[in-house]
């Protein structure tokens, strides 16, 4: 169900496009003319099999390992994004599936880690915790004690510590890398709801995703990659479970996927 | 964005379960904040404190006051102010090698060059203080200067060449010796001014019963200050923060460490400087560890290198700077250990003071994988294993019986690391 109308001419410019990117990894094309548009105020779900090319394109936009080729546009502006801070810069936040968090430290401590607040050199604790309490509030977020060390925090509660510290730097784009998995459901639900959180926000979220029913229960759009290249871009709401999954597993082809395939044929 | 309706279901019943999760949170908020609130259960606190693995210096502090019991129990002269007070001054030599340990810990590294490297700083005072005839002062200067450069050595090879810590400072271990050999010469022994600056280091007490009580008090009324004016701080920005009573509780149990110590330091010689310049070390770098962005890098580094990384934290300078204060450490514990004997010798910085500054750390509660200790459990480690020596040398028995013991309390140190970091991967809430 490509919904190419209302994508293609918009009232304004998409947060985040990317145009006929390709991604090589010595012999293994990782991506190939893969297009992707994630506006302010949506979630994209990003889906596909294993090997589909999901993280190489989330490195492709947070920076950590350009593409070889294509064009990424910014609020309607082409833009260059070869380092992990020029990311930032523009404003998109990425949790990596590991989370990166340390273990030892607590809540607040790894909330801030690299951009302490600090007055004449010395650490200002209080003022980080009382903005880290603000903010786990205004997201709904519970938390038993921000200052335990985030070691005896269940998975769910670390994921939303991973991505309420990625909201400190005020982005306008996070990129989710599998937020669900290895969750229960109560903590899925948890994270779920963190992400529309966002979504009221107006942030954009990318969100890659192997769980189906979290996708349809969060997003607003599908995209589809399969074997590096786009295989469809689906409204949720208009969209069957069945579809997706065929067009996953390729037994569909896609318009968007014949469009590259001709490209690519000439 | 309008949904259907099957969606609206799912939503929803995620929003139940949302709803009793924060439901449960409350509940654990609750008794978190209970908990927090300390006053009320002392032993609630310790008991969840163990079973979160945050037990920090209790076990230490209990292993010592056992220690104590025992040895004076089978010899009354240990618990006498002639002995304790020998233990204080005792304890600086490792002791500051140990702190230099705890930093190198808190990044999960080894640093096995601590021995040789003060006992290389003791042997260059020495040859440029007596043999060089150069004045006491800017010799010192140099050999903890020349610590320091050795820790920036090791670390450089570590943190950019890449090479494993133990490794590095295995070959330091061996190098370093032969280097405090080699410049020591054919002599091999060298005494240093009786009455000079490094020698008065261990020698000088502040006779006046006025210098230990005003340190014991001034020292309590920082703390109470501090922690006041933190509550303050806390209750202003409406952050949770301790009840008066604990701080009070505390402070309590401060005063009354302190001054039965100053008491029984007056009832021999007095406040010794060299307990005094231990204690501003301590002081000073635990407040660098816990206070400043730097501290907090080197925790960052210890508890995950790749989240470091990712924050733009630069991994390569912290980790020669960690080496760099540890090697410093060791060349101030070298010129203290070297002030006790007043002489440099070839049997500087040997014997087992590598394995006691390392163990020291270990017994205090730093953890050996890195991330969690303090500078006080190097001063915690310390006075338990020189406890252990002191008591061990007062009965007369062969030091056969203090590596079995201090080996012991080692092992069981290490037990209570790995069995608290065990209840902290286990501890997971919700």
């Amino acid at each position: 169900m490509e919904s190419g109308a209302s994508v293609r001419r918009p009232p304004s410019p998409p947060l985040l496009a990317l145009r006929g990117v390709f991604k090589r990894f010595g012999a293994v094309q990782a991506l190939a003319d893969v297009e992707l548009e994630v506006r302010a105020g949506q979630v994209v779900a990003l889906v596909g099999d294993n090997g589909a090319g999901k993280s190489t394109l989330i490195k492709v936009i947070a920076g950590v390992d350009p593409a070889d080729e294509g064009a990424v546009e910014w609020d309607g502006r082409p833009v260059q994004i070869t380092r992990p801070h020029e990311a930032q810069a523009l404003g998109i936040a990425t949790v990596y599936q590991d989370l990166a968090l340390c273990d030892n430290l607590d809540v607040v401590g790894n909330l801030f880690l690299g951009r302490e607040i600090h007055r004449a050199g010395v650490l200002d604790e209080v003022e980080m915790e009382r903005l880290t309490l603000d903010l786990l509030d205004t997201l709904a977020i519970r938390m038993p004690d921000v200052r335990l060390p985030v070691a005896s925090l269940s998975g769910g509660q670390r994921q939303t510590v991973a991505i309420s510290r990625s909201l400190l730097g005020e982005p306008r784009l996070v990129l989710l890398d599998e937020p669900t998995a290895a969750l229960g459901i109560e903590q899925t639900a948890q994270v779920l709801d963190l992400v529309e959180q966002l979504r009221e926000r107006g942030l954009g979220v990318l969100l890659i995703s192997h769980n189906m029913g979290d996708v349809k229960a969060v997003a607003d759009w599908i995209a589809v990659l399969r074997l590096g290249r786009n295989n469809g871009f689906f409204d949720v709401t208009t969209t069957s479970h069945e579809q997706i999954i065929s067009s996953i597993t390729g037994a569909t082809d896609n318009a968007v996927t014949r469009r590259a395939s001709q490209g690519w044929g000439a | 964005m309008s949904r259907t309706w099957t969606l609206r279901k799912q939503k929803q019943a995620g929003a139940q379960a949302g709803g009793a999760v924060t439901a449960a949170d409350r509940r654990q908020l609750a008794a978190g904040a209970g908990a927090g609130a300390g006053g009320q259960n002392p032993l609630e606190i310790l008991k969840r404190r163990f079973h979160s693995g945050e037990l920090g210096s209790v076990p230490v502090a209990l292993g010592l006051v056992v220690v104590w019991i025992i040895f004076e129990s089978l010899n009354e002269n240990f618990l006498s102010p002639r002995n304790l007070s020998n233990l204080s001054v005792d304890i600086v030599g490792p002791g500051m090698i140990s702190i230099g340990v705890v930093f190198v810990l808190l990044l999960g590294e080894i640093d096995l060059s601590v021995g040789s490297v003060s006992g290389l700083a003791a042997a260059v005072f020495a040859v440029l203080s007596v043999n060089q005839g150069m004045p006491e002062a800017p010799a010192l200067v140099l050999a903890v200067l020349g610590g320091t450069l050795i820790g920036a050595v090791q670390g450089f090879f570590l943190a950019k060449v890449g090479v494993p810590a133990f490794v590095v400072t295995l070959a330091g271990l061996l190098g370093w010796n032969g280097l405090m050999l080699y410049i020591l010469g054919a002599s091999g022994t060298i005494n240093i001014d009786e009455n000079g600056l490094v020698a008065k280091l261990t020698s000088y007490y502040f006779t006046n019963v006025a210098a230990a009580y005003g340190l014991a008090a001034l020292g309590t009324a920082a703390f109470f200050l501090a922690s006041y004016h933190g509550v303050r701080r806390r209750r202003a920005a409406g952050v949770p923060c301790r009840p008066m009573s604990e701080i009070v509780l505390r402070t309590g149990v401060l005063a009354a460490i302190s001054l039965a110590a100053a008491w029984v330091l007056n009832q021999f010689l007095g406040l010794p400087l060299a307990l005094l310049i231990f204690l501003v070390m301590l002081v000073g770098l635990d407040y660098v560890l816990r206070r400043t962005p730097y501290g907090r890098m080197i925790f960052a580094l210890g508890g995950s290198v790749e989240a470091s990384r990712r924050t733009g934290l630069n991994v390569s300078l912290v980790r020669i700077s960690v080496f760099m204060v540890s090697g410093t450490m060791a060349a101030i514990g070298g010129l203290f250990l070297a002030s006790r004997v007043t002489s440099a010798s070839q049997t500087s910085g040997g014997g087992n003071l590598l394995m006691d500054a390392i163990a020291a750390a270990v017994i205090g509660g730093t953890s050996l994988f890195g991330g969690r200790g303090r500078t006080w459990s190097a001063l915690l480690g310390v006075l338990v294993i020189q406890s252990i020596a002191s008591g061990v040398a007062l009965m007369g028995i062969q030091t056969a019986v203090q590596f079995m013991i201090t080996g012991g309390v080692l092992l069981v140190a290490v037990v209570i690391d790995s069995l608290s970091r065990r209840a902290q991967r286990a501890h997971g809430r919700v």
